[in-house]
């Protein structure tokens, strides 16, 4: 057993652990926050952290996406070079419970997604939410033994680059009108009403379509060996 | 004050022990559930900066804000930051299935003896031990080249 | 300032998720230290919900005990590390999927 590499863990935790005692607990320390509760629902979302996400720091979210279209693009490169054995092993029968299940269970939870995404600036929620849900739910029938025909890899590629069109798209259109990238420029309407918060909920569908749909094509990468499309030589 | 203390602790301790668990393990599977653990204490050690005494959740109720409410930006990184993690774990997790079909071992040592062989043999040099490896007794050990 | 009930709760669940990382990178199998990370992710999401946070719990509910852990499953099967007899660990680790049978394999 290494003592050193505990030592030094120990003398970190130390050093975190006074760094932030020293920090009064619960007290404000930026005025960020004061100053967004402040701003007293400008932005019509009922949802303050949706406000915050989607409107205060929209540019954070674009990196968010860019970094997760990286990462599964990468887990699609990397492994489409593994070598794929001829022979397979014999799949036992899972069962009528469980095919039924999942074939009953894919609508249901597509619905609950979509339901997540699109009140995701009233409730809890939001497009990462259900965009995990969605992207679970597409995985279900490979789980159950039978439907990778069901995820069509060109269909998805191109619902996913098309979502994160669709966001680039209405940052730019807020730029087309005088106003800075990104900025939420639909009528806000009422708070708490469903049609309200001007762009949000627009902008929310599409991170939830594209996460959905990328979360999927990188569950499928990891479970099966994915014929990479033909290159031209 | 104690409730401070617990829970700095819980973040703190999570975050070191999922640091050492990457320093300190020998299969690199358990270097990726250390990378895991690791990053749910820093989570948890951000949205704790931004709890406010007596505040609600930053959500229209009852037709208002509530008066006073937790800091609802720390939580905005926070979701941004769980997701990111997921997708940094799968593209550890296909590094790993690489890294396997290469070596074939998921041991650290294992598999770090293979690539060191390999990039010698490619290099066109003996492979030898480093020189900090501590002197053979010529009599009862014997050094092994790959 | 804090009411007790909230220092309890925080308290238990700040033991259960050292319990489960810790146990989650010294357990021999590696099924279990996959469980226990999943455990790891169920106490934090609760956690979030006592903090005022319920965007977050519901985020890491999902993530964490959904796709993380799902993810981590196929990892396992992937790479060899459960599952079945070791010739079937060794072909498994090659092709996962929902192929039909073609070829008899070995017996569990």
């Amino acid at each position: 057993m290494a003592w050193t590499p505990l030592l030094f863990s120990g003398g970190l935790a130390f050093m975190l652990f006074s760094l932030f005692m020293a920090v009064p607990f619960g007290e404000p320390l930026m005025r960020v926050g004061g100053m967004i509760q402040q701003t007293d629902g400008e932005l019509g979302a009922a949802n303050l952290v949706t406000a915050v996400v989607l409107g205060y720091r929209a540019l954070d979210t674009l990196g968010e996406l860019a970094i997760l279209f990286a990462a599964s693009t990468s887990v699609g490169l990397i492994l489409t070079g593994v070598k794929q054995r001829t022979v397979s092993v014999e799949c036992e029968e899972l069962g009528e419970l469980f095919e039924q299940a999942s074939t009953l269970l894919l609508p249901l939870l597509i619905m609950v997604g979509f339901y997540i995404i699109t009140h995701g600036h009233l409730t809890p929620g939001g497009g990462f939410q259900g965009g995990v849900i969605i992207a679970v739910a597409l995985f279900l029938p490979t789980l159950a033994g039978r439907g990778a025909a069901l995820l069509n890899h060109r269909l998805i590629q191109q619902v996913e680059g098309g979502a994160g069109a669709l966001f680039i798209l209405l940052g730019v259109a807020a730029l087309l009108q005088g106003e800075s990238f990104l900025q939420p420029w639909l009528p806000v309407g009422e708070i708490g009403a469903l049609f309200s918060a001007g762009t949000l909920p627009l902008l929310y569908l599409a991170v939830g379509i594209k996460v959905g749909a990328e979360l999927a094509a990188l569950l499928t990468h990891l479970s099966t060996n994915v014929p990479s499309p033909e290159v031209p030589r | 004050m104690t409730l401070a203390i617990i829970l700095y602790t819980g973040a703190i301790g999570l975050l070191v022990i999922g640091l050492a668990g990457v320093v300190m393990s020998s299969h690199l599977f358990r270097m990726l559930l250390g990378l895991v653990i690791a990053e749910a204490g820093a989570n948890l050690l951000l949205i704790l900066a931004g709890y406010r005494w007596g505040g609600a959740a930053p959500i229209w109720q009852a037709g208002q804000f509530p008066t006073t409410m937790v800091d609802p930006v720390p939580q905005a990184m926070v979701l941004t930051a769980i997701v990111i993690g997921v997708g940094v774990q799968a593209l550890a997790i296909a590094l790993l299935i690489r890294h396997r079909h290469y070596s074939g071992t998921l041991q650290r040592t294992g598999g770090l003896n293979q690539l060191q062989a390999d990039l010698d043999r490619e290099a066109g040099v003996r492979h030898t031990r480093s020189s900090d490896a501590p002197t053979l007794n010529p009599l009862t050990e014997v050094e092994h080249v790959h | 300032m804090a009411d007790p009930l909230m220092l309890w709760i925080s308290a238990l669940l700040v033991v259960v998720m050292w319990a489960a990382a810790l146990s989650a990178l010294l357990l021999k199998s590696h099924l279990a230290a996959v469980v226990s990370t999943s455990l790891l992710s169920l106490g934090l999401s609760l956690l979030f919900v006592l903090l005022r946070a319920p965007d977050v719990a519901l985020t890491e509910g999902v993530v964490g005990a959904g796709l993380s852990s799902l993810i981590l499953a196929l990892a396992l099967i992937r790479l060899g590390l459960v599952g079945g007899s070791p010739r079937e660990r060794e072909v498994l680790s090659e092709t996962v999927g929902d192929k039909p049978v073609t070829e008899r394999g070995s017996q569990q």
